[in-house]
């Protein structure tokens, strides 16, 4: 085919992704978005522009050489893409689906200036999910230096060290308190947004080709603690991200039928719950469901709510969404919120929660809530929300999901004194290497930024991983003593 | 996979496993649990440590039938395995030299009380132990208790053996014959009996440690649906617990929070049922 000239490019239609039908999907769980087909993938790589100096590599955390993978699908050369593709970003199939990239590379795609950026996240899915099913790039690894290295918490970060480390040739043993691999890519992000076969894939793959050691059910800081794995192991790497749930403080949050979204996800996720009785693990779901927060967590359990009224209730029933700030503050992926709100989800804008109302055997009957208003702006630069005096309303509901934010769990924290932390509990860390204050120690994730992104969180366990294998190299001084 | 060495029934409805899980034994401590589970489609229950040998690296749990879950881990034989196994999760019992301390167990509570009662004997406690179940099947492990305790006191409610009655009123008449003297009582056993224990110790302003044992799902603080009410707050019984101190618990919380799966865990066991029953119909068929 002959080469297009830009203004030809630009009259290319950004291409949709098929979708399930939205009645159809309230009633399954599985992927809503389709991928590309091939056609819609090349016609889509076409827009590209190529730009000299692309502002989109700006946008992505792992520097992703996007218009070089691009031009690779454009001419049909899927394994130059991956090829390209895994120099920086080894889960593809993942980040494609899961990242917010309105807000990364696509916001600052030059096309977006006049009309719609390209579909950069789209093509990144659909050059993963080639990968899972062609395997086209060997993962090898290095000759075996001896060392051993110990990665706790098997989300995006330790997942990314520990393949990065293991291709070094050093030994590694990743380090789970569940029972499956993942983090939030199993236990929170459901199946129909990130299948469980993807998620699987990917690590079944590196753990096989790198001779990983997988420990499930090791609980860091009750089986063994940090200075127990700093006694067997030459370097450890925390990622046990941010999993603690917060609950607000009104009275009725111990009742009956109030939950956190980590709860709820956990069930219907990790154990299946959806599919309650062939899986044992119940999790109900109520006729009323109030789901609170607006970021991917609360449209994520909105959403699962939904098909769970479906599938389990008799289809009737409501879900809302309450929300203190505004539509436009909203922090949840774009594409989500479309879709939570396709299927059915009921947004309550500019609404806070002042007390959750019982009946005498403690289960939930209401939620007594107040209106909001926009303010000045506060320290994150976002209108600040106030109440609206005497503005107080009761919505009537059976279950309440709390999907506010989350924070470090602190049980790999047992016993590790040297390892400092901010007041947010979060583990203090050097950004660029990932070293702790605590020597041969180094962590990434959301266990050091708070709850964040995938893809920042693969981006953190890349820079430890390179540090960890200069350090053990010895081409690194070894900790300095103003760092230990 | 974590191997079942050795199994045997207590009772009707409780069976003793012995599992390898040397990870766990290395460190486990009086007054911990571990978080089980039977298979791929199995649920997450927790489950004390009733007690531990760090040399053969195995973990003593106590399997009580109360719903699907539990029956159908009652099937497993010896040489099976349990798909999870991990632990040794919560705070470990607070053992010091109090003086004289009563340990009081009711039904299946006995089993995680052992441990916490040796460990009290060995620090050099004098150790009044109060028994009991509903009736003289039920009750196991008289000998074991007794061989860490000074004194034993067994009860029954239909008086099959030892005296008839609650454990709450020997622990009565104890605060009553020895004024002052008992430094601290722990209790443990269904929450209706540990509700009532602390009740019955309040007046005398005695110390009550009681093990709760709520709802899990992960058992490390991940999800919150563990959560207690305390006169100050909520707590989460599987990292803030799963001790806590009888007197300070909001009883009625704790009771109507585990009763909140009732349904769905009555419509597994019936199903469970059903599928047994069509598994021996098949097998009589068959032969
Ligand atoms: C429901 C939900 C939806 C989300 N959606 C998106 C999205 O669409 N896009 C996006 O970019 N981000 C999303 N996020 C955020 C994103 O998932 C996280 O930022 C990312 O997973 C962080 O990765 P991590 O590796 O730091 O930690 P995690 O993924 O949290 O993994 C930490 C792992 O460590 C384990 N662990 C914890 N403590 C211990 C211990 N003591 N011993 C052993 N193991 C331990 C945990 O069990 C867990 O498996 C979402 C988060 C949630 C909860
Ligand atoms: S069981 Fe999940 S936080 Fe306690």
């Amino acid at each position: 085919m002959a080469e297009l000239t830009n203004k030809e490019r630009m009259r290319i239609p950004r291409q949709d992704m098929p979708v399930q039908d939205a009645a159809a999907r309230r009633a399954n769980f599985d992927e809503v978005a389709l991928g590309l087909e091939t056609e819609a993938a090349r016609l889509e790589a076409e827009r590209c522009l190529q730009c000299s100096r692309p502002r989109c590599v700006e946008g992505c955390p792992v520097d992703v050489d996007i218009p070089g993978f691009i031009e690779a699908v454009r001419t049909g050369n899927l394994s130059e893409a991956v090829r390209i593709m895994k120099t920086r970003n080894s889960l593809p199939a993942i980040c494609g689906r899961v990242c917010p990239q309105e807000t990364q590379c696509e916001q600052l795609c030059i096309l977006g200036k006049k009309g719609e950026p390209v579909a950069i996240g789209r093509l990144e899915r659909i050059v993963g999910d080639w990968e899972l099913r062609e395997r086209t790039q060997a993962l090898e690894k290095a000759p075996s230096t001896g060392k051993r290295v110990a990665v706790v918490g098997s989300g995006p970060a330790g997942l990314v060290c520990a393949v990065d480390v293991a291709r070094q040739g050093h030994d590694v043993t990743l380090l789970e308190s569940l029972h499956l691999p993942g983090g939030v890519l199993t236990y929170g992000i459901p199946e129909f947004r990130l299948p469980k076969s993807v998620v699987m894939g990917e690590i079944n793959h590196a753990i096989e080709n790198l001779g990983i050691r997988l420990c499930v059910d090791h609980v860091i800081g009750r089986i063994a603690t940090l200075a127990e794995l700093l006694d067997e192991y030459d370097a450890v790497f925390l990622g046990t991200g941010a999993g603690l749930p917060s609950f607000m403080d009104i009275p009725g949050v111990n009742l009956n039928g109030v939950m956190s979204a980590n709860e709820f996800l956990s069930r219907v996720n990790l154990m299946r719950g959806y599919d309650f009785p062939q899986y044992d693990t119940p999790v109900k779901i109520g006729e009323r469901v109030v789901v609170i927060g607006a970021g991917n967590v609360a449209m994520d359990a909105a959403r699962c709510s939904i098909r769970l009224q479906e599938l389990h209730g008799n289809g009737r029933g409501e879900v809302h969404i309450v929300y203190r700030r505004s539509r436009e503050e909203v922090p949840a992926r774009a594409e989500e919120v479309d879709h939570a709100e396709e299927e059915g989800v009921i947004f309550d804008f500019l609404t806070n929660p002042v007390e959750i109302m019982g009946d005498e055997a403690g289960k939930v009957t209401g939620m007594r809530c107040i209106r909001m208003q926009l303010g000045e702006p506060d320290d994150s630069g976002r209108r600040r929300p106030v109440p609206v005096e005497g503005s107080e309303f009761d919505l009537p509901v059976d279950t309440v999901i709390f999907a506010l934010g989350t924070s470090p769990n602190p049980l790999v924290f047992v016993e590790a004194e040297s390892l400092s932390r901010s007041r947010w509990g979060t583990v203090i860390a050097d950004e660029e290497t990932g070293r702790t204050t605590t020597a041969r120690v180094w962590a990434g994730g959301d266990v050091v930024t708070g709850a964040a992104t995938v893809v920042s969180a693969m981006g953190a366990g890349r820079r430890a991983a390179a540090d960890i294998h200069a350090f053990l190299a010895g081409e690194l001084e070894p900790w300095s003593d103003s760092e230990t | 996979m974590y191997e079942i060495l050795h199994k045997e029934r207590l009772n009707p409805t409780c069976h003793l496993m012995v599992v390898a899980a040397p990870g766990v034994a290395r460190k486990a401590r009086a007054g911990q649990f571990v978080i089980v589970r039977t298979d791929e489609y199995g649920e997450r229950i927790p489950l004390t440590i009733a007690d531990f040998d760090r040399d053969k690296g195995t973990i003593t749990i106590i399997l009580q039938e109360v719903g699907k879950s539990t029956m159908e881990m009652g099937t497993l034989r010896v040489g099976d395995g349990l798909a999870t196994f991990a632990g040794p999760l919560g705070h470990p019992t607070e053992v010091q030299q109090y003086g004289t301390v009563a340990c009081v167990g009711g039904g299946v509570g006995i089993a995680p009380l052992f441990p916490i009662t040796r460990a009290l004997k060995e620090a050099g406690n004098e150790v009044v132990s109060i028994i009991g179940a509903r009736s003289s099947d039920l009750l196991f492990w008289e000998e074991r208790m007794e061989s860490v305790s000074n004194r034993l006191i067994v009860c029954t409610d239909d008086g099959s053996r030892g005296r008839q009655g609650v454990v709450t009123e020997p622990l009565t008449e104890l605060l009553e014959e020895r004024p002052g003297q008992i430094a601290r009582v722990w209790a443990i056993g269904p929450a209706i009996m540990m509700k009532f224990a602390s009740l019955a110790t309040r007046p005398y302003k005695v110390p009550t440690i009681v093990s709760l044992n709520t709802i899990m799902v992960d058992g490390t603080g991940m999800c919150g649906g563990c959560r207690c009410l305390l006169e100050d707050g909520a707590r989460f019984v599987c990292v803030d617990g799963p001790e806590f101190d009888g007197h300070k618990v909001d009883w009625d919380n704790l009771l109507s929070r585990q009763q909140f799966y009732r349904e769905e865990e009555q419509q597994a066991v019936e199903r469970w049922q059903h599928r047994c029953q069509l598994d021996e119909a098949v097998a009589r068929g068959g032969s």
